[in-house]
């Protein structure tokens, strides 16, 4: 190979170099001094971006890499680019809000990074090896985040699940992997998928795939935080402070929904009847459990946690009518639904976690239902934003949530699940009802107390555009909607 | 372009408004001009209108979410035409009644209120159904803030229940929609799904998704309990456009989807409309007698009047059709102007309730004026507009069956009662209390305000045909296409 051939994996080499460098960077900034380190991170992040931008426009479409460990196609490139703005995102909101905490540490920046570094070789990976290797590598970095906050008991608690669950998960996950590693005989996912569809057709090798596909679907789950897998969900996002919680939130969902795709989708399209009637079951109990869940919580952390469960279930309604009556016909149409609603999903936690530490400030947590009170009489910009994201999150056009829904209801509505979707749309009524209680709270009370909000200009214009976004989405969605079926097509 | 103009004209005002903010004293006068603006540029639509057609008008087209296939498609025939204009003239009404009564944030109320009317025109002249989705559904964002902020003590009970209320059915529908989406072949356009066959049980189940949406929002009886609960607590604007366009937009569901995408369903179910149509006409009207607040009685003879609309749907003739499209329209122009006169009588004294008046004809004698010419429409008197629309209906009924129209005109002597019995407390008699010795009269504003519903009402009332010859093409065609089986 000439070191052409390696150009693809650009992003990610300097994804890596850059962590390495932050490191070291790092030693050498005083606690006052740690803005640089924070302006460091974004720099990496706009150079892996452009790097990326580099990979779309500059090589073809659909790559292999080292032996097929490693893809490159739109789907890896979309992805990789929404992971990165929900990172640099996140750096931009989280700044002072962990500054005045004292975590504003070297260990949160070059975490964060190698985190970002194991989700984008999960969005990339191409054989059970990397799939392995980046989820562990992303998991790891976000235990160790969560528990940032070490003097604070839910943080450790949520950081002591989050580990042993994901451990598990991870278990689960193997397991499965070797089960179809035994029947098939290769870990590379194309080598699987042609091995899954020649031993489809004999009963005795398709229980050993399917006993496998169990397992796998249900390490996915976990990673995707859907009922019956969802239990640790909302401990870690209470528990997290609200910088990580943003952060799990918004790129290792988008990188454990690559995952799916990748090991469900392309390694074991044979087995689609299969694992589509486990998601439906998945996806439904999801929804409910999580809508109706939610409206019990008085703690918003933990109301986004629920309202996260349902979301995922929202999203898997597309996954699970890819392939009906034998046949693939409505395949892109409902994949890329899942993949916009993902996208727009990951938009909307941001904004909505991002607005949480925004309002913030040294010695008062904005996590609690109440103190959203009369937002709208004290800082009506913000409370116009979060209006916009819970209006999204409601699926209420104009608005980007709307068109995510709509198309993941199509997909299921063109698959024949009519009663599937029809359930889904009564219970989204039923997550209206709590998204409506954040814009009564913000626009009918009035306040307790007015927080001040402390001017962080840039902090200011990035949620603006966060939440304008979603709007803009909510009139023009063609051109999102297109990259994303363009990316499924050639997946 | 005129349709898009009229849509996003009052938008863009709306945003304008919300962008100067509230202490900005010309933030009034760009909200009026919004609203004249917006009404100014609805105005070549009826004079350039082809009456003799039946086709859609003024059509608009452009590609918008070529995914799925969804166009920005706009387009009025003579049964949307009216509800343009009856919205964009409202608003104009709607903003000056509010000029200066409104004194808490009074840019987001203002700004509401026209990004409202321009939604509303979006619903009325939308030919795809997802544009008609975002704009029927983008309405329900700008009332449950009118209501929320502005709403009398019990109002965010009041606004949680509109809209979930309405959602509820508008997701059913939405579903709907998505089954004849694909039914299509791919395509959203409602002129393409009239042309669709579909069997009858399919026709049915598709009729009941669309009835929760437009059930709810028309509100027929027994969803209609989301009504006096908002129309009660909402500001008197907020009051005005529920009653007179809102409302519309369940009645207007019913004859541009309901009637002609499933007509075997709506001739086969016929029956449990009609008879959902007189229970509200009936029931509520009983109903409405016994209220003793003022705004809660014209909410629920809101129910009972838009009762005679769906029934005038659902009996199959092309006079009962138009006759609900007129009374539609004639009750946009009454109850717009009984809730504007609670209003002026709310603004002065605070409280809503029949028992707190009597007597104000001796303090208040161009109100009471006024108030009589909107109580006689309410009641469907003769050279009123109210009596148009119930009369064409009533005839349209007889036709189909002698008895539902009987029951039907039995029953309408309700609505005299209810209105003339609200009106004498209130107006005539001795002065009930000092509070009603010291209430001043109409201010110039609100003359305008109600002289001008005033005229509407008694034009429609003693010369209805320019509103009815509009439509008469339309209904025509639409009954013939509904007459046809599309099994």
């Amino acid at each position: 190979m000439t070191p052409l051939d390696y150009a693809p994996v650009l992003p990610e080499v300097l994804l890596l170099l850059g962590a390495c460098g932050l490191m070291i960077f790092d030693l050498y900034v005083k606690h006052e001094g740690r803005g640089a380190s924070a302006v460091f991170a974004q720099v990496v992040l706009y150079l892996c971006a452009a790097a990326t931008l580099f990979v779309e426009f500059g090589t073809r479409a659909h790559l292999y890499l080292f032996n097929g460990l490693f893809i490159v196609d739109h789907f890896a490139n979309l992805l990789k680019i929404v992971c990165y703005l929900a990172v640099s995102a996140a750096i931009v909101y989280s700044r002072s809000y962990l500054y005045e905490r004292g975590m504003l540490r070297g260990e949160f920046m070059s975490l964060l990074l190698f985190s970002l570094l194991g989700m984008m070789v999960l969005i990339s990976a191409g054989s059970f090896l990397t799939v392995f290797l980046g989820l562990e590598l992303m998991s790891l970095c976000l235990y160790a985040m969560v528990a940032l906050n070490r003097d604070s008991a839910t943080s450790t608690e949520a950081a002591m699940k989050y580990f042993v669950l994901g451990a598990l998960s991870s278990g689960l996950l193997l397991y499965g992997m070797s089960m179809i590693y035994g029947a098939t005989g290769t870990l590379t996912i194309t080598d699987v998928a042609r091995e899954v569809a020649r031993q489809v057709g004999s009963p005795a090798d398709r229980t050993l795939l399917v006993f496998g596909l169990v397992f796998v679907v249900a390490g996915l789950a976990f990673k995707l935080g859907v009922v019956p897998f969802h239990m640790w969900i909302p401990d870690v996002y209470h528990g997290a402070p609200t910088p990580v919680t943003l952060i799990i939130g918004s790129g290792p969902k988008v990188a454990a929904f690559a995952m799916a795709v990748r090991l469900l989708v392309n390694a074991m399209p044979s087995l689609a009847p299969d694992w589509q009637q486990m998601l439906a079951l998945l996806a439904i109990l999801s929804i409910a459990l999580g809508n109706i869940t939610a409206i019990a919580q008085s703690n918003l952390k933990r109301m986004l946690a629920y309202s996260a469960i349902a979301h995922m279930g929202f999203m898997l309604l597309g996954l699970l009518s890819g392939y009906v009556g034998d046949n693939w016909n409505s395949r892109n149409d409902a994949y890329s639904a899942s993949l916009f609603y993902m996208i727009v999903y990951a938009v909307m936690s941001v904004g909505a976690f991002g607005m949480l530490i925004y309002l913030s400030h040294a010695g008062f947590e904005c996590e609690n239902l109440e103190d959203l009170r009369g937002l709208n009489r004290t800082h009506p910009w913000y409370a116009f934003l979060m209006l916009i994201i819970m209006f999204s999150l409601a699926g209420i056009p104009p608005t980007a949530g709307f068109y995510a829904k709509l198309a993941v209801f199509q997909a299921a509505v063109a698959a024949g699940h009519v009663w599937l979707a029809v359930a889904a749309v009564l219970l989204s009524l039923v997550g209206a009802f709590y998204y409506l209680r954040v814009v009564k709270l913000m626009y009918f009370d009035d306040p307790v107390a007015a927080q001040p909000v402390r001017p962080q200009p840039v902090g200011r214009l990035v949620l603006s555009a966060n939440g304008l976004f979603l709007l803009l989405l909510g009139i023009l969605p063609q051109t999102l909607m297109a990259m994303c079926k363009t990316a499924i097509e050639l997946l | 372009m005129l349709l898009s103009l009229a849509i996003w004209i009052p938008i863009v005002a709306g945003v304008l408004v919300l962008a100067v903010g509230d202490r900005n004293p010309w933030m009034r006068w760009i909200a009026l001009a919004g609203a004249v603006l917006g009404f100014v540029v609805t105005l070549p639509l009826w004079t350039g209108f082809n009456a003799a057609s039946s086709a859609m008008q003024f059509v608009e087209f452009h590609r918008w979410i070529e995914r799925f296939n969804i166009n920005y498609h706009l387009g009025i025939d003579g049964i949307s035409l009216l509800f343009v204009l009856l919205n964009s003239f409202i608003t104009i009404l709607v903003v000056i009644a509010g000029w200066t009564v409104i004194e808490s944030r009074t840019a987001q109320y203002f700004a509401a209120f026209l990004i409202m009317s321009g939604l509303l025109n979006g619903v009325f002249s939308a030919l795809d159904a997802v544009l008609f989705y975002v704009f029927f559904e983008g309405t329900l964002i700008p009332m449950f803030i009118i209501i929320g902020i502005w709403g009398g003590p019990n109002r965010v009970y009041a606004a949680v229940k509109f809209f979930l209320y309405t959602l509820f059915g508008s997701l059913l529908m939405l579903i709907a929609m998505l089954y004849l989406y694909n039914q299509a072949g791919g395509s959203f356009a409602i002129l393409d799904w009239h042309k669709l066959p579909l069997s009858l049980s399919v026709q049915i189940a598709l009729f009941f998704g669309f009835l929760f949406a437009f059930a709810v929002k028309v509100p027929m009886w027994p969803v209609h309990t989301w009504l006096p609960d908002a129309h009660t607590e909402a500001p008197t604007g907020g009051s005005v456009v529920l009653a007179a366009i809102l409302l519309k937009l369940g009645a207007y569901g019913f004859v541009r989807f309901s009637l002609p995408i499933l007509p075997d369903a709506s001739r086969y179910l016929a029956f449990m409309m009609v008879a959902l149509s007189l229970i509200a006409i009936a029931y509520i009207g009983f109903v409405t007698l016994v209220q003793t607040d003022m705004k809660r009685l014209i909410a629920y003879s809101s129910i009972s009047h838009m009762g005679f609309v769906t029934l005038g749907f659902f009996v199959f003739n092309a006079l009962g059709v138009e006759g609900g499209l007129v009374q539609m329209i004639s009750h946009g122009f009454v109850s717009a102007a009984m809730f504007l006169c609670v209003g002026v009588l709310y603004d002065r004294m605070h409280t809503r309730m029949i028992a707190d008046y009597g007597g104000v004809v001796n303090t208040m004698p161009k109100f009471a004026t006024l108030m009589m010419v909107f109580a006689m429409a309410n009641s469907g008197l003769p050279a009123t507009s109210g009596f148009v629309g119930e009369f064409m209906v009533i005839m349209g009924a007889m036709k189909a069956n002698f008895w539902i129209a009987l029951v039907a005109a039995t029953i309408g002597i309700l609505g005299a009662a209810y209105t003339l019995w609200m009106y004498k407390r209130v107006i005539f008699g001795v002065v009930g209390n000092d509070h009603v010795a010291k209430l001043t009269d109409l201010n110039f504003r609100e003359v305008i305000v109600l002289g001008v519903l005033a005229i509407a009402v008694l034009w429609m009332g003693v010369y209805p045909k320019p509103f009815t010859e509009v439509m008469h093409s339309s209904v025509n065609d639409l009954m013939r296409h509904i007459a046809v089986p599309k099994l």
